[in-house]
């Protein structure tokens, strides 16, 4: 049943904020960064007025918050923390100790560019720098999912079977900063699907029964402990398209789990992207449909682990797959999503022609135009067509 | 599958905690003159690893832990201590 919502204008960082407040976390560590500071604006301010019962650090750098947040779940709590960018780079030894340790932390991070060169404009190289970290990644198209995931990874990272750390990106400024209409849970909703996790699920550090955390660890039982955390990651994509059905049913909104599709059924061509552009894709897919052009949509809404096998199974029998990039891999000089669709691919034996699209860097709208352009050029390949295996929509 | 641990990652319980025996490491080993000792302590106070054991009369290194420093043997004042070859390191 869909419980009572209270319907909110706010933009993506304020979502966040609603969604960490509804989490009810134990600590919040963050050191603002844009275009993520506005979201620990809301937090601070929250915590300052009584509406959020944690432990606010204030940190010297992001190194330092990441650590907090570690420390907080080792002793059996909830935490948060959000960055962007060279943020993300400055925690960069945390990021990893929280995965290979199985520190349950969640972590928003509004995507921005690296230096160099130096900006501070959207795209999505940040999350994909870190995309082998060991943590699981979701990334929204909406400032109401952003809300909305937050509440998804807290399930997914207390879960006993799973205890991993997980980040929720969005695009920065494009969600961030933008405002769209957001359904704020309540609650008592919030808190009956949380249930299931949190504190006594896992192990905690405490002086009445002491453990030892993070000790030095070689050979066999290293291999045991990575073996241990693949296995966890594998599984966490059956629980969080599991997890899709119990939100619908507690809230009343889904996402198709880890891959969320749009007229794709009887699309002779698909197109792969993952982020808040997904919107404009649809909107470009519903214009070439009403030209003849048979697309559709596969977005992404889990990174790490990669749906390989949903995603194979939404490319079986396309003519062509078009793959949208807001990051550039260097050494396969493409999109990243490329490399990880293109292996995917690979699982249905024969070759599907692919083309792979990047724009939208350094805060350039992915504009209807391009990705009409995008569709297009995929639909040509379809047709037999020859072209660059890589196409910069904005350099075109 | 064969697991050793009961745990998902680099957590460890006390009492059964995995231990890594830094003896295998050692290419010397301190060998104590029970009669010389004078008790002192200060090897005990020195060993960087912690593995010096008070045997009521004298000191001794745990050679499970000792890594062969030989530390002990250069504080100790009454030249008690000296280090021996592993034979086969």
């Amino acid at each position: 049943m869909t419980t009572a919502t209270d319907l909110r204008v706010m933009d993506g960082n304020k979502a966040a904020a609603m969604g960490v407040l509804l989490c009810r976390p134990d600590l919040v560590a963050s050191y603002p960064i844009s275009p993520q500071t506005p979201l620990l604006e809301a937090l601070y301010r929250a915590s300052a007025e009584g509406r959020l019962d944690a432990e606010t650090v204030e940190v010297e750098g992001e190194n330092s918050a990441l650590s907090a947040a570690i420390g907080a779940v080792a002793a059996g709590g909830r935490a948060f923390t959000a960055t962007s960018s060279m943020g993300l780079m400055f925690m960069y030894d945390a990021y990893l100790f929280a995965s290979g340790q199985r520190v349950p932390v969640v972590m928003t991070v509004a995507t921005r560019e690296q230096t160099a060169p130096h900006t501070v404009s959207s795209g999505q190289q940040d999350i994909m720098m870190v995309k082998e970290g060991g943590w699981i990644q979701i990334v929204a198209e909406s400032c109401q999912e952003i809300l909305d995931s937050i509440l998804v990874a807290y399930r997914l990272a207390e879960d006993p079977t799973i205890q991993l750390p997980v980040n929720v990106a969005y695009d920065g400024y494009y969600l961030s900063h933008l405002s769209e209409a957001v359904r704020v849970p309540e609650q008592a909703a919030v808190d009956r699907f949380l249930a299931p996790v949190g504190q006594g699920k896992r192990p905690v550090l405490s002086a009445a029964a002491p453990l030892t955390f993070g000790a030095f660890i070689t050979g066999d039982l290293y291999t045991e402990y990575r073996y241990k955390h693949c296995q966890a990651m594998q599984s966490a994509l059956d629980l969080v398209d599991a997890l899709d059905g119990e939100f619908l049913a507690a809230f009343g909104r889904e996402y198709g789990g880890s891959v969320e599709t749009y007229r794709a059924e009887d699309a002779e061509i698909l197109m792969v992207g993952m982020g808040s552009h997904c919107g404009t894709l649809q909107v470009a897919v519903d214009a070439l449909r009403a030209q003849g052009v048979s697309a559709g949509v596969a977005r992404l809404r889990m990174f790490r682990p990669f749906p390989r096998a949903r995603l194979a199974a939404l490319m079986r029998g396309r003519k062509a797959v078009g793959v949208l990039d807001r990051s550039v891999c260097f050494g396969w000089g493409s999109g990243h999503l490329f490399v990880d669709v293109k292996a995917a691919a690979a699982d249905l034996g024969g070759a599907i022609p692919m083309v792979n699209f990047i724009g939208g860097l350094a805060g350039t709208d992915l504009r209807r135009e391009m990705l009409e352009r995008a569709v297009r050029a995929t639909a040509a390949r379809a047709r037999g067509d020859q072209g660059p295996e890589v196409v910069w929509l904005n350099l075109e | 599958m064969q697991f050793h641990s009961p745990f998902e990652g680099a957590w460890a319980d006390p009492e059964t905690i995995h231990t890594i025996l830094t003896g295998e490491w050692r290419l010397q080993r301190p060998v104590t003159r029970e009669a010389r000792c004078s008790h002192c302590g200060l090897c005990f106070l020195f060993c960087p690893n912690g593995c010096v054991r008070d045997r009521g009369r004298h000191f001794e290194a745990d050679l499970d832990f000792c890594k062969g420093c030989g530390l002990c043997a250069r504080v100790c004042p009454v030249a008690a201590v000296t280090m021996v070859e592993e034979e086969g390191a």
